[in-house]
């Protein structure tokens, strides 16, 4: 039987909110109580929709590179490592460029990102196609060796001096990305006191163009084609290491998203362990959106729905853990797996 | 229609089956008898593998019913077939390589936690079978090792030990050398004569008419004949099959072969293991020829197709193509396609389409760089005009460049591959398998082309495990085995078919 697709676009909410609801349970609390929590605290008034919009904004910058390298056949999970070294490229623009006149730092940052994302996960991309190491492995180990790499720079040679944190000195003010506060305040209404900024309208034009590049592209029918029959592929003269790292040079821009949300919208200066784990959200937006570009910002506002949500939960309800987010978005998950499958087997 | 004493071994009353709009199987009727050798032919698409999917509990018949014994029996699943007695040997074989044969035999069936006991009991029972219809086999070798005609028995002693009374064997001869294949009509009449009943589903005539004791024919889904195979000539049974006199045999015009456009010389290509599977290959292949490759499937065929297409680098060896010497570092499937070979992959579902994407997307598959389609930004109208187009010149139906390539026939699956490969104007062809799994009407429509494009003076490699293919089509036929040519006859030439089946065999590969 084949699941109506209204009731697609609303299980994996609705599984979400039922795990939720459990989890309330089991610990004693009212599921109804936690439910009106999480939804007021995310999406009840201007800053509580601000800060959802602005976590949504990394996952869908994450949710689309996951699915960029799935499109071609790649399980790309270092989305969370390349985010970093994206992050250390894009400082090291931004701080060499300070001197520079007006948006150059901030222009320079943000392909700077680009570059150091797109090459950091293009290098597992050609180990696979060339030398046969599965990027599985190798992006798994790239992000160990990603975040112990910022870690070395930002205690040793970006540090700021004379600082004992683990940062960089902050950009300069020209170094900053356009911010909705910016934008109220101007017209003299309240501020939100929230970092959401222009990323995530770059977030949502990222949506559409790998839509473009994923359905109207001949590179991405090339991509198509290796990911569904590499046999029929080599037939039709497709360079298999061309589409594998393209994929992954593209995914590698993608994650470079979450640094400019995070670097130039929200810390304006390096920090350790900025994406915060939304590299690996990006795994399950990806799936739960099934790889389509234009779903991935519908799944990846679920998911930061649940991050806000869930972060705000803990000051009402502090007998429940934050860790509940978890719960109800590996149900999420699930369930938005299971309808795929079903759709497939339909 | 002999007598039969008692109630058929099994018995089919009235199965259909639809697949959404298609009757696979339309109100099949059927019998049995023990001891009997029933075939079952049907050219590609007669509903013959949904009739076996239907026995072997893979799928369920929409109405109808099985009677095995007299009694009415309910088949959903394999392991109710198993239960009820019909043991089924796969086209494909079910092995697990690196088991031995008795593991595989005592898989699925192990009695018990421990094997030590269960292995014992089956040796035993082996041995039994063994005596009684002297099928027996290497039981510790590993399945892996043995040679498909081994394998085959390990599939029918496994049906034999779980105590099957009706034998199905779908195609059991299309892997096999024809020494292998008249080893297991020896058996199959063996085990016919202990009471054994078997169904043998097949597409080739000769072997319905020398094994079995009837033959029923299905066409469209629809059982349309069943005959004595005693004095039943191949004529009758094949006007049955087609519904007509079977066409006759593509036009050859003599055409005189021009100039050299493909010339391997001492090509040589090992696998992973070591294994030669090119050993010392040379040939030539002229402006306006066919050049036949006959052989059992595995002797290289594939592999010579994939070093002149390109697709793999031969360890040693050279080639030239239209007179150009080739660098094997720089021949890639695109570098071969712009020299003018094109190629028709042997594999269809698994080289030459993507079964999940639309047949234009199909269409294009290869030509994707070409500017017509778009360049970089790909031109949705112009690709879906381009199959369409296609279409219309190879009559492929359905003709909806929308649908996913699955949704077609085997036969428009492969008119809409030759079509995109040809449209280029190439001057060789290599052809693998071209009308593997296609219907009778298509492969007409199929050999009636490559005799055009011979005539117009195309190069044409052409491999096939079909030797009436070849033997209809080729000028020359060569034959593989063990990687290398070990002989070539005209097709004309008296004993062409005898000498070409004992050279596939390794019989007589001294004479060659």
């Amino acid at each position: 039987m084949r699941p109506a697709p209204v009731f697609r676009a609303l299980a994996a909410p609705l599984a979400a909110l039922a795990a939720t609801g459990f989890c309330a349970l089991a610990v004693g609390e009212n599921p109804f109580g936690v439910f009106a929590a999480m939804v007021s605290g995310a999406l009840g008034g201007a800053e509580p929709l601000a800060f959802t919009l602005y976590y949504a904004t990394d996952f869908i910058f994450t949710g689309l590179a996951v699915a960029v390298a799935y499109r071609a056949g790649l399980f790309n999970i270092g989305v969370e490592g390349q985010s970093l070294v994206a992050g250390a490229g894009l400082a090291m623009a931004v701080l060499a460029g300070g001197t520079l006149p007006a948006y150059a730092p901030l222009v320079a940052g943000v392909l700077a990102a680009g570059v150091f994302g797109a090459a950091w996960a293009a290098i597992p991309g050609w180990l696979q196609a060339r030398r046969g190491s599965h990027v599985v492995i190798t992006t798994i180990m790239f992000n160990f060796v990603a975040s112990a790499l910022l870690s070395w720079l930002l205690v040793d040679p970006l540090r700021a001096p004379g600082s004992m944190q683990p940062e960089t000195r902050a950009f300069a003010p020209g170094a900053r990305l356009w911010k909705l506060d910016d934008a109220l305040s101007a017209l003299g209404s309240p501020t939100t006191g929230t970092p959401l900024n222009a990323s995530f309208l770059l977030a949502l034009a990222a949506a559409a163009a790998v839509h473009i590049y994923v359905f109207r592209t001949r590179a991405g029918f090339e991509a198509g084609v290796q990911a569904a029959n590499p046999s029929a592929a080599a037939c039709a003269g497709v360079d298999a290491t061309r589409v594998v790292v393209r994929a992954m040079a593209l995914s590698g821009l993608l994650a470079s998203g979450v640094a400019v949300n995070e670097l130039l919208g929200a810390q304006n200066r390096l920090i350790l362990d900025f994406p915060a784990g939304a590299g690996y959200v990006g795994i399950a937006v990806a799936l739960m959106a099934g790889s389509r570009p234009m779903m991935v910002p519908l799944a990846a506002l679920l998911f930061g729905f649940l991050a806000q949500g869930g972060a705000e939960l803990g000051l009402d309800y502090p007998r429940i853990s934050p860790q509940i987010v978890v719960a109800a978005q590996g149900f999420a998950v699930l369930v938005a797996g299971a309808a795929l499958g079903s759709r497939r087997l339909a | 229609m002999s007598a039969v004493s008692g109630a058929p071994a099994l018995e089919l009353v009235g199965v259909s089956k639809r697949y959404g709009g298609v009757a696979a199987n339309r109100d099949i009727s059927l019998s049995v008898a023990r001891g009997e050798i029933h075939a079952i032919v049907g050219e590609n698409g007669a509903g013959k593998s949904t009739l076996m999917s239907i026995l072997g509990g893979l799928v369920r018949a929409d109405s109808g019913a099985i009677l095995i014994d007299g009694r009415e029996a309910r088949i959903n699943s394999p392991r109710d077939a198993a239960a009820l007695g019909v043991g089924m040997t796969r086209q494909h074989f079910q092995l697990v390589d690196t088991m031995s044969a008795l593991d595989n035999i005592l898989l699925g069936d192990e009695g018990g936690a421990l094997l030590a006991r269960g292995r014992a009991r089956l040796r035993a029972k082996l041995s039994g079978i063994a005596d009684e219809t002297g099928l027996a086999i290497d039981l510790d070798a590993r399945a892996g090792d043995l040679p498909l005609g081994a394998r085959q028995r390990v599939e029918i002693l496994k049906a034999l030990a779980r105590g099957a009374r009706v034998l199905i064997f779908d195609e059991p001869t299309a892997v096999l050398t024809p020494d292998e294949a008249s080893g297991l009509f020896r058996l199959m009449k063996s085990l016919a004569g202990k009471g054994a009943s078997i169904l043998f589903i097949t597409h080739k005539l000769g072997e319905a008419l020398g094994v079995a004791d009837r033959v029923s024919v299905l066409r469209a889904g629809e059982r349309v004949a069943t005959f004595d195979a005693k004095g039943l000539s191949a004529e009758t049974l094949a006007e049955a099959m087609v519904g007509q006199r079977p066409p006759p045999r593509a036009e050859k015009p003599s055409s005189a072969p021009g100039e050299i456009l493909v010339e391997a010389r001492g090509m040589r290509l090992r696998g992973a293991d070591g294994r030669a599977l090119l050993d010392d290959v040379s040939l030539s292949l002229r402006a306006g020829e066919i050049v036949g490759v006959a052989g059992v499937a595995g002797n290289g065929q594939s592999e010579l197709l994939e070093v002149l297409a390109g697709l793999r680098r031969p360890n040693s060896g050279t080639l030239r193509v239209a007179g150009l010497d080739i660098d094997f570092t720089r021949f890639t499937p695109a570098a071969a396609r712009a020299l003018g070979v094109a190629h028709i992959p042997e594999d269809r579902l698994k080289q030459g389409v993507v079964a999940g994407f639309r047949a234009d997307h199909n269409a294009m598959l290869g030509r994707q760089r070409e500017a017509r389609f778009g360049g970089r930004w790909l031109n949705p109208a112009a690709i879906t005009r381009h199959c369409a187009d296609l279409m219309a010149r190879w009559d492929v139906r359905p003709a909806s460049p929308g649908l996913a390539i699955s949704s077609f026939s085997g036969g428009n699956q492969q008119k809409l591959v030759f079509a995109r490969e040809i449209e280029t104007d190439p001057r060789v062809l290599l052809v693998g398998q071209p009308t593997r799994g296609v219907d009778i009407s298509a492969i007409d429509a199929i050999h009636r082309r490559l005799t055009a494009l011979r005539g117009a003076g195309k190069a044409i490699l052409l491999v096939s495990a079909e030797l009436d293919e070849i033997l209809a089509l080729s000028d020359r036929a060569l034959v593989m085995r063990g990687g290398r040519i070990v002989g070539e006859r005209a097709p004309g030439a008296a004993n062409a078919r005898r000498d070409i089946g004992l050279m596939m065999a390794g019989a007589a590969e001294a004479a060659a």
